[in-house]
């Protein structure tokens, strides 16, 4: 959205990532281009956060490397990232907002404008003042969005982010994905809601147990998966 | 029995007289505190804060130091202090000796370990909250620090109150540094030292009941803005 060259596309070579010992994600390896949704689907534990965290460089993996298109110290501003829970500064909603403009060093002036209308976006103007740890649940989950809006981002990485809310206010989120999509933002959600997957995805990575199973058009994968752990995700079978 | 009888009158009298002379003791006692407290959250604040965020060799050892040092006895603290500002200290030439500056300087060593260790678990505490949001914006060091210090401002006010007891209880750091001087250098926990050692004893648990009330003050004033504040900006 933002920016000359694009940081786009992201390609992740043979990632792996251990911690105590244990080899949480291993031998990763994919390319994201730019406009197309893509969603990381897999069972509790499967890495899904891990690889969201990696790629977003929250994390240094073990081995292997997360490569932008452009270098990564001017790349880390142009993503965003939205987590399960929200983080909500012990601040107002517009001024969680303008915190994050300023952490990206946008002029004074600029930000208020900004920030009033990324809460427009996400129906939350009339809580503007309020204290944002008080917003409920969805709310908060919206009021991040807003925030991550805000700043612009060419990347967003969703970290379940309607795990913990109820189907209106999970709705009104994915209709905020939707908004950022529909700006040309690319998409990189983690899901555990085949619902939410079929809505959302255009591409999927099947993850499991730490390892990417399956990369494919959302389509074909919810049509034809291509590995039995797929297909039984698919059936809700519980995969151990 | 009787002494405290009196004491209470004599601090009631106290109280109500605004005698210049005490007037002047209270007023040195708290001026001298609190700049020390002031100065001491300049430093204390960002120096916890780093050593709650940054990994660098020898953190370890500065968090035993800062640990350590929050127990500094006031009268070594005073020692040291009265050697470096003393005629044939190294800052000797300043002149600083038996003044309110070098008070000031005293209670400020000794504060300092108390804010800046205890920012460190304040920061540590709020980083496990905010970390992700605040590296994933790709904050700098500056904004990081501005951000963590500006929301846990709740529990940093009572870091700032545990900082201004230790400075407006402590005597022996002022009593050796400043001398006790009449309407120069005497605050209030010299003058009771002075007093009790004369031996009137009510005029000093007096002025003692006088530096309860004072302490009591300050907290009611910090527990106020805390709750009305807090509740607004819903810290919980």
């Amino acid at each position: 959205m933002s920016g000359p060259a694009s940081i786009l596309p992201l390609q992740v070579h043979r990632l792996a990532f251990e911690a105590g010992g244990t080899r949480l994600l291993d031998d990763v390896s994919f390319d994201l281009q730019a406009g197309r949704r893509t969603v990381l689907l897999g069972p509790n534990g499967a890495g899904k956060s891990l690889l969201l965290r990696l790629c977003h460089g929250l994390l240094r993996p073990t081995s292997g490397e997360v490569r932008w298109a452009i270098d990564s110290r001017r790349s880390a501003r142009r993503q965003a990232m939205v987590f399960q829970q929200p983080v909500m500064l012990r601040r107002s909603a517009i001024a969680n907002i303008t915190h994050a403009l300023a952490a990206h060093d946008v002029p004074r002036g600029d930000r208020l404008p900004r920030a009033n209308a990324a809460l427009a976006l996400a129906g939350l103007s009339h809580v503007a003042r309020r204290p944002a740890r008080v917003l409920s649940g969805g709310e908060q989950q919206r009021l991040a969005l807003a925030r991550a809006w805000a700043t612009e981002p060419e990347i967003l990485f969703l970290d379940e982010p309607t795990a913990s809310l109820d189907p209106a206010a999970t709705r009104a989120v994915e209709t905020l994905i939707e908004g950022f999509h529909a700006a040309d933002t690319k998409i990189v959600m983690a899901t555990h809601d085949l619902g939410q997957a079929r809505r959302i995805a255009d591409d999927i990575l099947f993850l499991h147990k730490g390892r990417l199973l399956e990369t494919s058009d959302a389509e074909a994968f919810f049509e034809k998966p291509q590995t039995e752990e797929g297909r039984a995700f698919i059936a809700g079978d519980l995969l151990w | 029995m009787e002494t405290f009888v009196t004491a209470f009158a004599e601090a009631g009298a106290l109280l109500i007289s605004f005698d210049p002379d005490f007037m002047s003791i209270v007023g040195l006692s708290v001026r001298v505190s609190l700049s020390a407290v002031a100065i001491a959250c300049l430093i204390g604040f960002p120096l916890g804060a780093i050593v709650a965020l940054k990994r660098f060799p020898g953190r370890g050892f500065v968090i035993l130091l800062l640990n350590t040092f929050m127990g500094l006895p006031p009268v070594v603290v005073g020692l040291i202090v009265f050697l470096i500002l003393s005629r044939a200290g190294p800052l000797g030439v300043l002149g600083l000796l038996f003044t309110p500056t070098a008070m000031i300087i005293a209670q400020t060593i000794l504060v300092t370990p108390i804010v800046a260790a205890l920012t460190r678990q304040v920061v540590a505490d709020l980083w496990v909250e905010y970390g992700e949001h605040l590296r994933s914006l790709d904050a700098g060091p500056i904004t990081t620090l501005a951000t963590l210090i500006t929301d846990a401002r709740y529990s940093l006010a009572t870091v700032v109150l545990a900082g201004f007891g230790r400075a407006i209880a402590e005597v022996g750091a002022v009593m050796i540094v400043g001398g006790n001087i009449d309407h120069v250098t005497r605050v209030m926990t010299s003058a009771i030292a002075l007093e009790t050692s004369k031996g009137n004893l009510s005029t000093a648990l007096g002025l003692g009941i006088v530096l309860l009330f004072l302490a009591l003050t300050v907290n009611a004033a910090v527990q106020i803005i805390n709750t009305s504040a807090g509740k607004r900006a819903a810290l919980a």
